[in-house]
């Protein structure tokens, strides 16, 4: 850690990870009222297990995402924060609001809480995402902006490297589109088609600017290669990431009134998304052949590896299963988008998320070169866990979605099985997803218990000449 | 990666490939918005009612088990084409259907999914079959594939 300001990444990063537990626990709740369906229910119904499940995910990685941009833009930067002490500020403020956001969701009914919240005033609650207050929407609208304010005061005053203008851009982005939420018209179908402004928009698209800033960082880091390969490749994984990703909203739109030239433009132009996926694999793996320096961190090496095929199995790989329209027009809206889900927020932002702690966190902890190999060997185990288990939600989620499109959708109708009638003929899968979801939670314990392991790694060694100064 | 290939190169697809698809995108997007969707989306029968039904879907976090137009939660039954299946595309018999349906939530039958009672008035379950009957003649080029969604 090269500025003492950096360290204002480390509160993100631990609430961060917190939530992320509250996310896995909810997450099982979730999974077991899927197959002992009156579970907890009428105190925690399905709806508002799934709102706290989704909304944690999406709240954590906000946080990861600023901790990890307060880390890596000052020292990208070769410059303090701007100011450290907003930083801490909007913090508190994120860290308050999410907190009270999720007690609402769980102690108050939510049509209570649109009632007391004001949803009147401006109805933006209530839809798959954006189920949040609107009071909370503008407090993420605040936050966000008085964060990009501090973070572009730094990177304007110091050194402009393309890992911090990729990183900001898609800050940008996040920021512009997140207005796209105070949006509900009354007519569904506008509704729907802008409501994927900010979630496709996000996901397959500005994130993915986000993911690839971190990714370079973290392998100038590690492996000393030359900081102008780093940034060419980056510039053409983001590229392929917007060329392909924008009109790819196009797969969204196939079935919710938009007309019909989007079932082509969508099916070409998504089927095209795995490519920027493919390129991380390829950059990741190709930059550490070509490292000049054995960095000790082999678990952040570990995660760098995992986010790009993770990533591009769970967003690539499992997204073009179902992403052509005449497949999608089968398996819409069934277990194969939940498995696709699943795998690809794990393994491009969970991952992504957990190598950049996995990279910064032991050197804010004093311990420059990583962790001691212990905490290293425990952190792998919980690397494995998680990922595995995940696979393996991933695989019993798609065959419980293939035995759903093929007895409820494929039929005609009065042939088909009811949707209920469906869903129990599939319970098995739902009890092995549930028992691979058990096991992530596992890898979660494991994983959280090597923060708690003592000992640091001794210096890099250096095998091609010494790496760059950047490293 | 060839060397001739430059990094400036790569900066250049980037921003003028982002640049493109960004206007690419507005262009199909007014077309989408402005064109297409007035003769699809059923937009003079959205009436009163309907913004009121969609108010009450919202604001009870329908969303949260069932999906609508395949959007949503996957723990319960597609609602767009509800209409069609529980009312026969009948206004009446969806709002009897519906009234019905409502007051005996939950059903308690033991491990059972279970869905909560939203203490909905006559008047809003009306207000919610109208959205939900407005929403099933949204031309969505004929989806789902069968009546069960």
């Amino acid at each position: 850690m090269k500025y003492e300001s950096q360290r204002v990444a480390m509160p993100y990063f631990i609430f961060a990870l917190i939530l992320f537990a509250g996310q896995i626990v909810f997450g099982l709740i979730l999974g077991l009222q899927y197959v002992v369906g009156d579970f907890l229910f009428p105190e925690i119904p399905f709806n508002v297990a799934r709102m706290v499940h989704t909304n944690l995910l999406i709240v954590w990685l906000l946080f990861g995402f600023m901790g990890a941009t307060y880390y890596m833009v000052p020292e990208e930067s070769q410059t303090e924060l701007h100011s450290p002490l907003l930083a801490w500020i909007l913090f508190w403020v994120f860290a308050v609001a999410g907190t009270l956001t999720i007690l609402g969701y769980l102690f108050v009914d939510y049509a209570t809480l649109a009632d007391i919240t004001m949803n009147r005033l401006l109805p933006t609650m209530g839809r798959e995402f954006l189920e949040q207050p609107t009071i909370t929407k503008i407090g993420i609208a605040v936050v966000v902006v008085a964060f990009i304010y501090n973070i572009g005061m730094t990177a304007l005053k110091g050194r402009k490297t393309v890992v911090n203008i990729v990183l900001i851009t898609g800050l940008l982005g996040l920021g512009g589109l997140w207005l796209f939420s105070f949006y509900n018209p009354s007519n569904l179908a506008t509704d729907k088609y802008f409501w994927w402004f900010v979630v496709h928009l996000w996901v397959e698209g500005v994130w993915e600017l986000i993911m690839g800033a971190i990714l370079a960082y973290v392998l100038i880091k590690l492996t000393g290669v030359d900081r102008e390969v780093i940034e060419k490749w980056l510039y053409v994984i983001i590229a392929m990431a917007l060329i392909t990703g924008i009109i790819g909203t196009g797969h969204h739109f196939f079935w919710i009134g938009p007309p019909e030239y989007w079932l082509w433009l969508g099916s070409v132009f998504s089927a095209l998304e795995p490519l920027p996926f493919f390129m991380m694999v390829v950059f990741a793996f190709n930059m550490i052949n070509r490292r000049r320096r054995n960095h000790p961190n082999k678990a952040a090496l570990l995660w760098a590896m995992g986010t790009t095929v993770m990533a591009f199995l769970g967003a690539g790989v499992w997204g073009f299963l179902h992403t052509l329209a005449p497949v999608n027009w089968y398996t819409h809206g069934s277990q194969i988008t939940a498995a696709h889900g699943h795998m690809a927020f794990y393994g491009a932002y969970v991952m992504i998320v957990l190598t950049i702690i996995s990279y910064a966190m032991p050197i804010m902890r004093g311990r420059p070169y990583g962790n001691g190999n212990t905490a290293q060997v425990v952190e792998m185990w919980g690397f494995w866990l998680m990922t595995i288990s995940m696979v393996f939600i991933t695989l019993f989620l798609t065959a419980a979605g293939v035995l759903q499109v093929w007895l409820q959708r494929i039929p005609e109708s009065g042939e088909a099985l009811s949707f209920m009638a469906g869903q129990d003929q599939i319970a098995i899968f739902y009890w092995m997803r549930f028992v691979a979801g058990a096991f992530f939670m596992a890898g979660l314990v494991v994983y959280l218990g090597s923060f708690f392991i003592k000992g640091e790694a001794s210096p890099a060694e250096e095998v091609r000449g010494p790496a760059t100064a950047d490293a | 990666m060839a060397e001739r290939f430059t990094k400036s190169m790569a900066r250049n697809i980037y921003l003028g490939g982002s640049v493109f698809f960004v206007l690419l995108f507005l262009a199909l997007t007014l077309d989408t918005q402005l064109r297409a969707m007035p003769e699809r989306d059923n937009r003079e029968q959205l009436t009163e009612d309907v913004v009121r039904g969609k108010h009450l879907w919202e604001e009870n976090n329908c969303v949260g088990c069932h999906s609508i137009m395949g959007e949503g939660a996957y723990f319960a039954p597609e609602l767009a084409n509800v209409f069609d299946r529980r009312g026969g595309g009948d206004t009446e018999v969806f709002k009897s259907y519906m009234k019905a349906w409502m007051n005996a939530m939950p059903t308690n039958v033991p491990g059972r999914r279970q869905m909560p009672n939203f203490n909905l008035t006559d008047e809003e379950i009306e207000d919610l079959a109208a959205f939900l009957e407005w929403t099933s003649k949204i031309d969505d080029n004929d989806w789902p594939p069968n009546i069960e969604g």
